[in-house]
């Protein structure tokens, strides 16, 4: 396979992706996002080698939505491309045990580099409306969402606005962003 | 929802991560795994009368030895397989390391005595009961610790399923020796190790289903 980036770009990639996630993890927002813009771009074109092009953009946030919710899993010794690697190849196989396309699932993804190897930041239009999703959470967790994530209130702000206690906020983002991976799957 | 506006949903308001949250969610299963399975043996089967006693000898430790060193290799393979892209590597020896052992010890002791006194070593009293024993208490130690998975991110979940089903049936197990009049080596080579069996092989089932994420 013809490489098109080479080992230290790679591994600049690498160190760079890693210490933004890694500032993410300590609560700076603004390398958190960057983290993600920039893993997003990476997956979206692991994705669309593997899948066909109306599928991308959906099995794309729902990866990025696995990796926030798994983010309390990752090691901060660990290369960041085998942590990545393994939630997207997770989420890939789910996919396609789903639509019962077994073939692919023979599809080796044991190279780690090749996830850092393109970048393609034209986004297609998901099929999956996630924001209608997010309407049928329950409102404890539904109304956090709004408030925390969506709006930018803070936590003490949405806890006054809403009758719940800060703690009960933070757990209903928590859960909400878990539900929603279950709503995606479609088991709930 | 575009998938730009599902990045800034994610990274608004982010909150700092808690490093130990692993550590804690795994102490708090089996510290209350270890309770339940307590409570479950004090209400079913009691613990032996003459414990005071047997506790001052070192073969009750060597008893406890098995169960104990084995949870503590099935709870490094669980948490392992807990996080996406950890290989389990030198996790499994620490697994496979306790049973060889016991299983050396037992072959030893059995070669050491005649013939004729081999079977009752082996079978002891109690070996129809103690492997559906030690599976009873794992109902409540496979459901604490399956809790403190969910709470993490498996990728390969008939695998995780099954060490923690080992870990369950570990717990299970250090508690029920506290019941289990059994002293023979060979015992446990053979009964021990097919109680905690079990709850590995129901992990190993129930893994795809339970763990998803």
């Amino acid at each position: 396979m013809q490489r098109t980036t080479s080992h230290e770009a790679l591994k600049a990639r690498e160190a760079q992706l890693q210490l933004l996630l890694l500032l993410g993890l300590d609560g700076d927002e603004a390398a958190y996002r960057q983290f993600l813009t920039l893993l997003g771009a990476h997956l979206r074109s692991f994705l669309r080698r593997r899948l066909q092009s109306h599928e991308v953009e959906d099995l794309l946030q729902e990866a990025l939505l696995a990796v926030h919710n798994a983010r309390h899993t990752y090691r901060r010794e660990q290369p960041l491309t085998a942590w990545v690697q393994a939630i997207a190849r997770y989420k890939l196989m789910d996919h396609f045990r789903a639509h019962a396309r077994h073939d692919a699932l023979n599809d080796p993804l044991d190279d780690q580099a090749e996830l850092l190897a393109d970048e393609d930041h034209h986004a297609n239009q998901a099929q999956r409306d996630l924001g209608r999703l997010l309407e049928q959470l329950p409102d404890k967790q539904r109304l956090p969402i709004l408030h925390v994530k969506l709006e930018g209130l803070s936590v003490e702000e949405t806890a006054r606005r809403t009758g719940l206690s800060a703690s009960a906020v933070k757990v209903g983002v928590h859960r909400g962003l878990k539900a929603l991976a279950a709503l995606i799957r479609g088991d709930q | 929802m575009k998938t730009e506006q599902l990045i800034d949903m994610l990274a608004s308001n982010t909150a700092p991560v808690d490093r130990r949250i692993v550590t804690r969610r795994f102490g708090t299963a089996i510290a209350v795994g270890l309770l339940l399975a307590l409570l479950v043996l004090l209400i079913f089967f009691g613990i032996r009368p003459n414990i005071g006693e047997i506790a001052a000898t070192p073969l009750f430790w060597a008893k406890l030895a098995l169960p104990a060193t084995l949870l503590a290799g099935a709870l490094l393979v669980t948490t392992r397989l807990a996080r996406p892209g950890v290989t389990v590597g030198s996790g499994w020896a620490t697994v496979a390391a306790p049973v060889v052992a016991v299983w050396l010890a037992a072959l030893g002791l059995l070669l050491s005595v005649s013939t004729d006194s081999r079977w009752s070593l082996i079978f002891g009293e109690t070996w129809r009961s103690c492997p559906m024993n030690i599976a009873l208490l794992s109902i409540p130690t496979f459901a604490c610790v399956f809790w403190a998975i969910r709470g993490l991110a498996p990728t390969r979940l008939r695998l995780a399923g099954a060490a923690g089903g080992l870990l369950a049936g570990s717990i299970a197990t250090l508690v029920y020796s506290l019941h289990c009049p059994e002293m023979s080596v060979a015992f446990w080579a053979v009964w021990y190790v097919l109680g905690m069996l079990i709850p590995t092989a129901v992990g190993a089932v129930l893994g795809p289903r339970l763990l998803r994420w």
